[in-house]
């Protein structure tokens, strides 16, 4: 065994680099910087970009540029610039370009507090666009999964041609912890599906109702359009209601009906265990220390820790809760993520622990609310 | 060559519109210029403007009001053989003001065509940054307050040297549009022409009058000679081609003894300059050498060498799960602005736990045991005093050992830096 000692924003640009990231463009702001100080240091040298825009529209808007140009990319800011990205998170939503938004989280609303953890975004990442459709969220637990579920974001994003956000957290990127890389199971690098250059290419024509269209780039042999107004296959404005209405369904389902094949979970099982404790993110570690230290207390309790949020994998949830009475929802927030919980499993008894001061959530706290609710 | 006109959807702008004419001026230049449809690439926003790309048959780029310049440039970087041109209109300018300002700075080869109505077509003629005070528009007298902007001008301040003013209705704007396209850098070209749907309804503006006040506006010429610079994308590989290759990771081989099996806790209490987060640095890769798990979690103020540095590490054989502060087993107390914000801590510390105290330092009463060292008195300079603290703990044998400190300095600090590092290390272990 040999430790590698690196923060969650170093292992996020090195998960980018192994997905086969080219292009970066980032606006500086804590505690995301240092994804983007990484990224400099890693791509121009290979003949990638990284650039410094003028603001958070503008990174994200050179990323949607070089994304069509058949670059994979990602930015990466906090609340205060998800907040900028909004218009052009729409924009990649409706009209299919891939791209991979780091959001480090830290205390709102607004500029809040730069250096303060918090899961404060977990709802507006899935609804902070216009016209509603569903995006991809990834939550990692620590440096690991910074590597792992980065190029599993790369992955998606190529795959549904779509956002894929990974809802890191001050608390997670900023802190350096040990991993071993030789010990972790890198995934397989997924590319963009490319159309056949021997038929006719349609730059919206997917070849079914819940499939990503297949992608050629711009500045490439055929013309190719792309454009933010309502389309239709061909990539022009339409109006016909059947045309819309058939799009708007292929860019919902595309999504939601694949969430089976990346639900990414991690679980501690406790028998004799009547709660399960469902966390994400940097809480996730205080839950599991506290289910640990539960099993000698006579009140054990399970844990599952969620790191696919968005689309809600509600098949996981619903099994995995089958043999529980009680639910405690953990989360550094007033209560975002555990809305979708008590939407999934009616008919629990849903218990809720939330914090939103700064501060980590200690197990101590956790076990207070397993043991006497 | 052949018409890059896309025949299945004619142009639809308004009778008299003066975007008619810039569409077929911008299709006699790619004529002339050889362009093959592939080779170029029309990026648009929103507004009369953003129909362009509609109507030639090239690649095309239709996104967000004012972010045309965004797209463009992501694009030009990632395809530096593509001719990239962007329409905007007066709105556009507007809206997308910074991505302007940024991009003439930049001096990107791309191409931009500012089609200047002097108001907002599309949403029913209101005043834009263009529209002059005297103006009638859809925005009442608000634009009697406000000065247009001469948008070659702030192009030029802001460090474009391909500057152009044009009109829509001049012969000459093909030659314009194909000496912009073929500058090697970013151009810039105003072009000035009518809205009939919707400003010369109230408003008198023809091809004379708009020839006459092109006429009296200041020349651009000097700024071709300030500004006239290489390319960004060429100079950006440039540049960047002569950087060397960011290595993978580094990993620590365990080649010490860890001297516990447990989680371990130690809590670095200084001030901004005393290199706090090195030292907490320093004591993970200690714990590393002898293949714990390590973990490290800092708190500081965003000002540099003022306030508070606080530092949590944490060593453990297991992987680390909750990251926070549960029971420390070592604290050092090295400045008082870093025990201020752990005072609680510190006093419900319990009798197992060390605190290696600076000299003057005021420290709660609690059940700890309490080492205190005079720094200053041994000659060790307050950046030091971490590290000198770290020394200590090890010749205690306190969560690291002097194998492990010396492991994490030859780890962290090459040359120079590492001597000092090694010369304070000494001082305390001799």
């Amino acid at each position: 065994m040999a430790l590698t000692l690196m923060e969650g924003n170093e292992a996020i640009a090195w998960g980018a680099r192994l997905a086969g990231c080219r292009f970066f463009a980032g606006y500086p702001i804590t505690p995301a910087t240092t994804v983007y100080n990484a990224m400099l240091r890693h791509l121009p040298p290979e003949g990638g970009v990284c650039m410094q825009g003028e603001d958070e529209i503008a990174s994200i808007g050179f990323c949607l540029g070089a994304s069509m140009a058949d670059w994979k990319a990602m930015t990466a800011t906090s609340g205060p610039g998800i907040s900028l990205y909004s218009e052009q998170i729409s924009f990649a939503i409706g009209s299919e370009i891939p791209v991979v938004i780091v959001d480090v989280q830290r205390l709102g609303p607004s500029t809040g507090s730069a250096t303060k953890g918090a899961d404060g975004d977990i709802q507006f990442l899935q609804w902070g666009n216009s016209g509603g459709l569903p995006v991809i969220v990834l939550a990692p637990v620590g440096v690991e999964d910074c590597i792992v579920l980065t190029m599993q974001a790369f992955n998606l994003a190529e795959t549904y041609r779509c956002p894929v956000f990974i809802a890191a957290n001050k608390e997670i990127s900023m802190t350096r912890e040990t991993v071993d890389l030789g010990a972790i199971h890198l995934p397989e690098i997924v590319q963009r599906r490319t159309a056949d250059p021997e038929t006719s290419f349609l730059p919206f024509g997917a070849s079914n109702d819940r499939s990503a269209p297949d992608f050629l780039p711009i500045g490439g042999d055929r013309p190719v359009r792309q454009t933010s107004s309502t389309h239709g296959p061909d990539g022009y404005i339409t109006t016909d209601p059947d045309v819309i209405a058939r799009n708007q369904s292929r860019l919902q389902q595309k999504i939601i009906a694949d969430v089976h094949s990346f639900t990414y979970f991690e679980e501690v099982t406790t028998p004799g265990a009547d709660t399960l404790i469902i966390a994400y993110g940097i809480t996730a570690r205080a839950a599991r220390t506290a289910a640990e230290t539960l099993r000698e207390t006579g009140a054990p309790a399970s844990l599952l820790t969620l790191k696919t949020l968005w689309p809600v994998p509600e098949d996981l949830l619903r099994q995995k809760a089958a043999d529980y009475d009680r639910i405690v929802v953990v989360e550094m927030n007033l209560g975002q993520y555990v809305r979708e919980i008590q939407r999934v499993l009616p008919d629990k008894d849903i218990r809720f622990l939330g914090q939103m001061n700064g501060e980590l959530i200690k197990p101590n706290q956790i076990r207070e609310v397993v043991r006497h609710g | 060559m052949d018409s890059l006109l896309n025949h299945d959807r004619p142009p639809v702008f308004c009778p008299g519109c003066a975007h008619d004419r810039v569409v077929s001026a911008l299709d006699k230049t790619f004529q002339k210029m050889g362009l093959k449809g592939e080779e170029v690439v029309i990026v648009s926003d929103i507004g009369c403007s953003g129909l362009f790309d509609t109507f030639f048959h090239t690649h095309a780029f239709h996104g967000l009001h004012g972010r045309a310049l965004t797209y463009a440039t992501g694009l030009k970087m990632a395809r530096p053989d593509l001719h990239v041109v962007v329409t905007m209109g007066d709105g556009g300018l507007g809206i997308g003001g910074a991505h302007l300002l940024s991009t003439c700075r930049r001096n990107i080869d791309l191409t931009l065509l500012v089609l200047n109505n002097f108001n907002y077509g599309m949403t029913g003629g209101q005043c834009s940054s263009t529209t002059p005070p005297e103006a009638h528009v859809g925005s009442g007298f608000l634009n009697q307050l406000e000065k247009p902007i001469d948008v070659c001008q702030v192009a030029g301040a802001a460090g474009a040297a391909h500057l152009t003013r044009a009109s829509a209705y001049d012969k000459g704007l093909p030659a314009m549009l194909e000496a912009a396209l073929r500058y090697d850098g970013f151009a810039l070209l105003d072009i000035w022409g009518v809205c009939p749907g919707r400003y010369t309804k109230r408003n008198k503006l023809s091809p004379q009058s708009i020839a006459a006040a092109l006429g009296n506006l200041p020349p651009l010429d000097h700024f071709r000679g300030a500004n006239d610079r290489q390319e960004y994308g060429q100079h950006y590989r440039e540049t960047a081609g002569a950087l060397p290759s960011t290595p993978p990771p580094e990993r620590i081989e365990a080649i010490n003894t860890p001297l516990t099996e447990g989680r371990r806790e130690v809590v670095l209490l200084g001030s901004a300059g005393q290199r706090i987060v090195t030292a907490g640095e320093l004591l993970c890769l200690a714990g590393a050498s002898a293949g714990l798990h390590a973990s490290q979690k800092n708190d500081y103020p965003i000002t540099v060498l003022r306030g508070h540095s606080v530092s949590e590490v944490i060593l453990s054989r297991d992987s680390i799960g909750f990251t926070g502060i549960d029971r420390p087993a070592v604290v050092l107390a090295l400045a008082q602005e870093g025990v201020a914000r752990r005072r609680q801590m510190l006093a419900d510390l319990p009798e197992d736990a060390l605190v290696v105290r600076a000299a003057g330092i005021d420290v709660p009463a609690s059940r700890a045991d309490i080492a205190t060292f005079d720094f200053k008195a041994a000659g060790i300079r307050e950046p030091d005093w971490a590290l000198a603290a770290l020394a200590l703990m090890a010749t205690r044998n306190a969560t690291i050992d002097t194998a492990m400190l010396q492991s994490a300095l030859d780890l962290r600090f090459r040359g120079n830096v590492r001597e000092l590092a090694q010369g304070v290390v000494d001082k305390m272990i001799t």
